[in-house]
Order: structure tokens, then sequence, then C-alpha cells
């Protein structure tokens, strides 16, 4: 190596106290400034004890924020937090969530959610979100499955708004029908392809030979003896 | 050469006074008239006459005009003879008069050619002429043919009518005319295509139009092709085949009294033959009658179901004569389809189309599946007690057994009812080896292995316990007596699974379970026994006060009746207790034993069901004139557990092998996925399209599949 290239490496190697006052050590500050904001607000609702935030304490962050505690924007915090357990937050999904959203205070944090539903409204991270939300719901370790009640109220929340009949004619189905108790992700998943996929209510593109959930052939069957 | 006239020179006119004394005696020749023949010196002469006419240096070459009267020698001979001769006459004779004249000219042609041969030689070839003979030939034509034909056609079709209805004709005249028509297209078929055959065909499609009924009675063609030019046989093939067979063909077949259906409803296997052979000959022909042929016999099978519904009489099927009644009818087509259709796979294909149909029918609740192992069954048990019902008989009636099978979709259904069956009649009655091993054979060799494992490991049990009785016996041998006492070792798995229970034996019959599980233990290494109480029988003595009477009863029902030896009275509780049975089978037995036909036991209070607040007392007054009492325990009727076990086994078999195909083929679309399935297990039975999409979303689950992100309508194996 040629002494003279080595020479302005060694030379930045020395820190310039005269023209940067520490620049790493500032930086530290300010990033740190920031976590406090976030770490302070993260304080605020978790629980002493377990050092988590739990449904208790989000309930209060709903009330802070305004919003329903069943409120679907929650659950998209929680998916941008990449929350793993429903109903507790942990500090180091809160701060992912606030870094990721710019922001450290309850005012900026309300603010910031519209942009937060739109995010999550665009169609690649809608299925993602979606897929989430199923998940998140699973209680225990190796649970694959959702009970019915949870479903119908989790279908409301996620797809009411966009989807709104079929979810109304889905419900329903899924109340009256016995041969089901409970849901599994490709069901799950099945009916939010049902939803873009298929012109609702006529259904006319629906064909009951291709790989449509079995759930979803008898929805088909029992929509079409009602329309009948 | 000199001027002046040559007496050599031969004149025009000299020249042909020559020629027409030398024609006028050929025409007398080949008229018939009485001229003696040309002598070669005559001949040479004609021959010399035209030659010297030729080579003469003009302006004595006459060869332009000789040419020239030949052809009128043709045409005056046509036009003033020939032609009103033929003219003149009427059918056959015109027929005849046409055929002498058409050999006159040709003989004359021939002759006449040989006279004029000089002008073949140079001139005609120079001045690319017709040839003579080619001019002897379109004379006839031109004069006489064109002419005639018309009405000689007329006269023709009206023949062959003629002989269609029956009569005799002169086929050679026929063949001769039909040749002139031919021979006057010199070198083309088309004078005779136009001038004759056209209208011959036109006139035949109209001709067999309308006898089309007639002619399926009177079966062969025709042969018209005997006098007509070959190139007409395959048009007029054709049009018969058209006109009689392919138009009519439906109508042939559905005909009241004489179409395919009738023929078979009234078994004419004769005209069934017949109708094969036409049919056949015919592109796609035959494939209506194979589809008449098909539903007749569906038809019939469906006849037969129904009539076994009809007559069940409380739910329970006469299944012997159903059955019966099927193989006779597969017999009877079967011969059908190898006589009169020789052997044709497409009525092969037709047979076991009609039977898959009627054959998977359910009959008053009762699947096809279970009435023929219901069938075989009986077969077996009757057959020990009817002699007349030898072997050989039984054996052929296991063939077709066999071949029923093949048509039954639910195989494995019926393998599990057999199975069943199979277990009861080994376990309770008489049961004859070499039928059960024979069916088992056959079966094995239909359907493989697999199908027949678990049957045949029954049936071997059977073997293996007696040995073990034998070697059980010697055993207690001079150890301390213990009631007499036979078991019979099935290994789990080949046998149907039966509940078990923790039944409290009486003591004596606790001393021949022990002493035989010591025997067994000394025997084998690592083997549990399972005892089966529910399906053991006991021999008692009922010490009843008029008289001993031995009772044959199941062992749950011994085990009751002995509870009675130390107490005269016992109400139901106790009993549950004692004897430690559910109190489903305490029900059956207390039952049978005090509600029935015979009371061994007093109730309290004397009704007509068992409840659990009933006392029971020991009847010392029971008598009956017997002395030997078979007291049957009913059997759990078990058709709906039957049913559920084969769901369950079809679900199994779904899954392995939907991950068998997911296995091999890595990815693969939704709707490839389930016929693969379907096909592969086709050979036991038909799954539900339903049931194969539940077993695929349960593999989902267990994550042996997944979904193509890309596209949902297809699986990926999960390695």
């Amino acid at each position: 190596m040629p002494p003279s290239a080595s020479k302005p490496s060694k030379k930045r190697s020395k820190p310039d106290s005269a023209t940067d006052p520490v620049p790493s050590a500032s930086s530290k500050k300010k990033s740190s400034k920031e976590m406090d904001g976030t770490d302070q607000l993260f304080n605020k609702y978790a629980n002493t004890s377990s050092g988590v935030i739990d449904p208790e304490g989000i309930e209060k962050l709903c009330s802070s924020l305004k919003v329903p505690h069943t409120d679907i924007r929650i659950l998209m915090l929680a998916w941008r937090m990449k929350a793993e357990k429903q109903g507790y937050f942990t500090k180091a999904e809160w701060r992912t969530a606030l870094k990721a959203l710019k922001v450290d205070t309850i005012p900026k944090l309300k603010k910031a959610l519209p942009e937060l539903e739109k995010e999550v409204r665009k169609p690649l991270n809608f299925a993602d979100f979606y897929a989430y939300a199923f998940k998140y719901c699973l209680t225990e370790e190796k649970q694959k499955f959702l009970d019915i009640e949870t479903i119908c109220q989790l279908l409301d929340m996620v797809l009411g708004s966009t989807f709104r009949a079929q979810v109304d004619y889905f419900v329903d189905y899924l109340k009256v029908q016995k041969d089901y108790k409970v849901i599994n992700m490709d069901q799950w998943m099945g009916f939010y392809r049902f939803c873009n996929e298929i012109s609702f209510p006529d259904m006319t593109n629906y064909n009951l030979e291709n790989a449509w959930p079995s759930i979803l052939d008898e929805f088909f069957e029992w929509l079409r003896e009602k329309q009948a | 050469m000199s001027s002046g006239q040559n007496p050599n020179i031969v004149t025009m006119e000299k020249g042909f006074d020559l020629i027409d004394a030398a024609v006028i005696k050929l025409k007398r020749i080949l008229e018939g008239k009485p001229e003696p023949d040309f002598v070669p010196g005559e001949y040479i002469g004609n021959y010399t006459t035209v030659y010297n006419m030729c080579i003469q240096k003009p302006p004595h070459d006459w060869s332009q005009q000789l040419y020239e009267k030949y052809g009128s020698i043709f045409k005056d001979y046509a036009t003033h003879t020939v032609l009103p001769s033929i003219m003149e006459k009427h059918d056959e004779y015109m027929l005849r008069e046409l055929s002498r004249r058409w050999d006159i000219n040709k003989i004359m042609v021939r002759w006449l050619s040989r006279f004029f041969f000089y002008l073949d030689r140079y001139f005609t070839v120079r001045r690319s002429f017709p040839s003579l003979t080619q001019v002897g030939m379109t004379s006839f034509r031109d004069h006489v043919y064109n002419n005639v034909h018309f009405n000689v056609k007329q006269v023709i079709i009206a023949l062959i009518h003629k002989e269609r209805e029956g009569q005799q004709i002169d086929r050679a005249l026929l063949k001769n005319v039909l040749d002139i028509f031919v021979e006057n297209g010199i070198g083309s078929m088309k004078r005779y295509e136009d001038d004759f055959e056209d209208f011959f065909l036109q006139e035949s499609a109209s001709y067999y139009s309308r006898r089309s009924s007639r002619w399926i009675q009177e079966d062969s063609c025709p042969e018209v092709a005997h006098y007509l030019h070959s190139d007409t046989e395959p048009k007029l093939v054709d049009i018969m085949q058209t006109h009689l067979l392919v138009l009519v063909a439906k109508q042939l077949l559905e005909k009241e009294n004489s179409g395919c259906s009738a023929l078979l409803r009234d078994d004419k296997t004769d005209d069934l033959s017949r109708m094969y052979r036409l049919y056949h000959a015919i592109p796609k022909g035959l494939e209506p009658v194979a589809e008449a042929f098909r539903l007749h016999v569906t038809a019939e099978g469906n006849a037969l179901i129904k009539q076994a519904e009809d007559a069940a009489t409380s739910g329970s099927v006469e299944e012997q004569v159903l059955v019966r009644k099927i193989i006779d009818l597969h017999d009877k087509y079967m011969v059908y389809v190898m006589d009169c259709f020789q052997n044709h796979t497409l009525f092969h294909k037709a047979l076991k189309e009609a039977f898959e149909v009627f054959c998977n029918k359910k009959v008053a609740g009762s699947s096809s599946a279970e009435l023929l192992a219901t069938f075989c069954d009986n077969l077996f048990r009757k057959a020990g007690n009817d002699k007349s019902n030898d072997d050989s008989t039984i054996e052929a009636t296991i063939d077709s057994v066999v071949k029923l099978l093949d048509y039954i979709s639910d195989k494995d259904l019926f393998a599990e009812f057999y199975r069943k069956k199979q277990a009861r009649r080994l376990l309770f009655g008489k049961f004859n080896d070499d039928h059960e091993r024979s069916i088992l054979t056959k079966l094995k060799g239909q359907f493989g292995g697999q199908f027949t494992s678990k049957m045949e490991g029954m049936v071997t049990d059977m073997q293996l316990a007696k040995d073990h009785q034998t070697g059980f016996e010697e055993y207690i041998n001079g150890k301390p007596k213990v009631v007499d006492f036979t078991v019979t070792v099935l290994t789990t798995g080949f046998w149907p699974s039966y509940k078990t229970s923790d039944l409290n034996l009486p003591v004596e019959m606790v001393n021949c379970i022990e002493s035989f599980k010591a025997y067994y233990a000394i025997k084998t290494n690592h083997r549990r026994l399972m005892w089966i109480y529910s399906l053991g029988t006991c021999n008692l003595n009922g010490r009843f006060d008029s008289k001993p009477i031995e009772l044959i009863v199941s062992t749950y029902q011994a085990a009751v009746l002995c509870a009675f030896n130390n107490t005269e009275r016992l109400t139901y509780q106790e009993l549950l207790e004692q004897v430690n049975l559910n109190h489903e089978d305490l029900v059956r037995v207390l039952h049978s034993l005090s509600c029935a036909k015979y009371k061994f036991l007093n109730k309290q209070p004397a009704s007509k069901t068992i409840s659990k607040t009933d006392s029971f007392e020991f009847n010392s007054k029971f008598t009956d004139k017997m002395r030997r009492i078979k007291v049957p325990l009913p059997p759990v009727d078990d058709r709906k557990k039957v049913v559920e076990d084969v769901d369950k086994d079809r679900r199994y078999a779904i899954d392995a092998s939907l991950v068998r195909i997911m296995k091999s083929r890595k990815v693969l679309p939704h709707q490839q996925l389930v016929s693969e399935c379907v096909e592969q297990l086709s050979r036991m039975f038909k799954p539900d399209i339903k049931m194969i999409k539940k077993r695929i979303e349960d593999l989902i689950t267990r994550d042996y599949l997944e979904r193509d992100t890309e596209n949902p309508n297809t699986f990926k194996y999960v390695a």
C-alpha cells in the first residue's frame, strides 16, 4: 500500500474536536432524545411489573387517542409494530412502530393514524395485514384455528368497510351453518380472495371446480339457494 | 413418268366401285346373309386397290378421298341401316339388336380398316387425323349410340327393376349393353356415367328408400353388382348404405317390431347377428346398435332392482333372489356379446356400462355391496345343509360373484361387510374351509392381495386355533380338572374390532381363563391376550324343578344366570355391580332371559321392558319339552358402523393417495390432483369429490401441502 494513501485515512481517524464536537456523541444524544420520548410514552401505558403494555394499557391508549377499543386502527398499529401477542405491546415492538411512524407523542400518533391507514390499505400491504390479523388473534402456541365468534368480529373489523355485503352474508352463513366450528388460515385467506375476485352478489364467475376452500363452496351454494 | 392415261392408274371411280363391291359383300356376310367368305385373293385385292390409289402420284393420289369414303361408308350404314333397325324394336329386343349391331360394327371396323390399312400407315399419321379404327368407332357413337342411349337406358333400368322385384332377366345381355356404354366413352367412363350410371344410382336411391323396411327382413344385398361396371359397385353400395342403413338407422333401431330394442326384447339372436353384420360395414354404424343394447340391458337391470325393492318386506331384501337374477342377466347378455356381436369391444363396453349403472343402486336402504356380501354369506351357510348345491355349482356361483363385484364401485364396502360376516361364519357356524379359501383366491386374483389379506388371515387363524386347542388339551391333561373349555385365538388386525368388557366371570370360568393364559405364555412370547366375552358361548345345566335342561347361551347370559347360583333374587343394580356389564348390554341380556320366548328368570314387575328398578328371580318352575335350548342373543346390527368404518378408512386412503401424488409431482393444479386421486383409488371405491377437497384442505392445515402464492388453484408439496 503506498504510504500516501494511508495518510488521509489516518488523519480522518482522529476526531476533530475543534470543528465537530464529538459528532457520534451528539447523534447518540439526538436519537436517545427520541428514544426517551418514545420510551416515556411507553412507560405511561405499560404495566410496571410486567414491563409491557397489557390489555388495560391498550385501553388507556385507545382512550388517549380517542379511538374505540375495537377499532381497526389499533390492529393496524399492532401490525406496524409486528406485535406478536394479542393485547400486549412490548417495548421493542412499541419502538418499532413509533419509529416507523416518526412520532413520539400522543397527538403526533393520533395525527399519524390516517396516514397509517392509507399505508395499510395499499393492496400489497393489505393482504399481509389481513393475514396478520388472523395470526394476531391466535392465543396458544400451536393453535391453528379461530372460533366462529372471533372470526365474525374480525371480518367485520377488517373487511367491513371495503366489502360490507360479502362480510354480512358470510357472517350470516357462519352463524347458521353447523359443519364448521373453527376457521383456519387457508379458509381465512380464501375469503379475502373471494371478496377480491368474485363479483358480488351475482357470483357469476365463481367456479365450484376450482380449489376454493370447501367452506366457500358451501357458502356459495347456501347463498344461491337463498337467492332462488 | 410418262404422260397420258396410264392404263395402270386406278381412277377414283374405278377404285370406288371395287370398294363398294367389297363393302356390299362384307355387309351381307355380317348380316348373316348367304355369302361366301372372302378368300385371301379378294382380301389382298381389296388391300392392293387401296394401296395403289394411295401411292399414285398427284393428281391421282386418292388418299383424302379414300379417307372420306371410308368415313361415309360407316355413316351411311349407321344412318340408313343400323339405327333404324334398332329404333324399330322395343324392350329387350331393342337391347339385343343394339348388342348385335355393336358387334357387327366392331367386325366391320376390323375388316374395313384392314382393307384401307395403307391410309393408316402414312395418311392419317401425317395429317394427324383420327385412325381408321377411331373413325369407325366414333361413327357408331355419333350416329347410333347418341340416338339410342336414352331409350336403351330406360329399358335397362326397367329390367333391373324387374330383377329387384324378383324376376329373372338376361344378365349377360345387360352386361354386353352396359359394356357398349363404357366403350362408347372411348377411353373415358363419362358416357357410362352420364348416360347410365347417374340415372341408375338415382333410381336405386329412390328404390331403396321405398323398400328399406322390407329389405331388413330379407337380409343380404341383392347381387346387382354382377353386370354393372366394377366402378359402379362401390357407388351403389354407398347409396344402399346411405339410404337403407344410415338415413333410417335410428328409425330401424327403434322400430317397434323390428328395431334393435324389439329384437333384444324378443331374444331374436339370429336377427341381431344379421343386424350386427350389416351395420358393421358402415363407418360408425355400430355405435347406435351398441347404444340400443346398453339401454336395453340397463332397463332390464333397473327393472330387477325395482322388483326387489317392491318385494322387500319390512326393509329386508331377498338378496338371494335378486343376485341370482342379476347373475343370470349377466350370463345371458354376455352370450349375446360373444355370439351376436362377435366379441366386439363396443358391446363389451356397453354391457359393462349398463351393469355399472344398476349394480350400484341401493335397494331398500341396503347398498349393493352389502347385498352381495350377504348373498355370499348365505351361499356358504346353506352349502353345508343343501346337498344339491354341489361344489362345482358353488364354484360357478363364486365366479359370477367375482364378476359382479367388478361392476360395483364401492368394493371396499363389500370387503368390510364380507369380513364382518365371514367372522360370524367362522366363529359361530360350521364353515367349509375349501369354499372360504376358494372365493378368497379368486378375489385376490381379480383385485389384488391387499384386498383379501385380512380375510385370509382370519381363515388361517381358525386353523391355528385348532392347533392351539390340541396343545392346550394336552397341557391340562393331568392338571386339576377345569370345565370343558375351547379357546379361539384371533390375530388382532385381521378380525373386525370387537368391544371388550370387564365382565365378572363366574369362578369356574375364571379358572379356565387362567389356565389357558398360562399355557399360552409358555407357547408364545410377548403376546397379550384380550378376551372378547361378547363372542363366547356357554353350555349351562339348568336345574329346573321338573327336569334339567341344557341351555346354550352367550357368555354374557351365562354370567348373569350364574349369579343366581348363590342367591335366589337380585335387583338390577345388584346384577349390574356383580356382573359388571354396561347398561346397554345388561338390558339386552336380561331381556333375552326374562321377557323373550324362554323365561329362565322371573321379572318383577312383569312388564315387557327392563327398567333399572326391576328385580329378578331364578324361575325354577321353567320347563320345556326340549332337553336342550339355544337362546340366541341378538347381535347388535352394525350396518351403520360398517359404513362409518369404511368412511374412516377412505379418508386415510385419500390422504395417502394425495400425499403420494404430490410427493412425486411436487406442483399440481387442483383439478389434476383431484382427477389423479380419483383414478388411483378407483380400484377400490369411487371417492366423493367433496371429501377429496376437504382432505386437501386438511393436508394444508397439517403442512403437507400449500397453495402456490401466484396461483391459488395450484398446490405445492411441502417437503
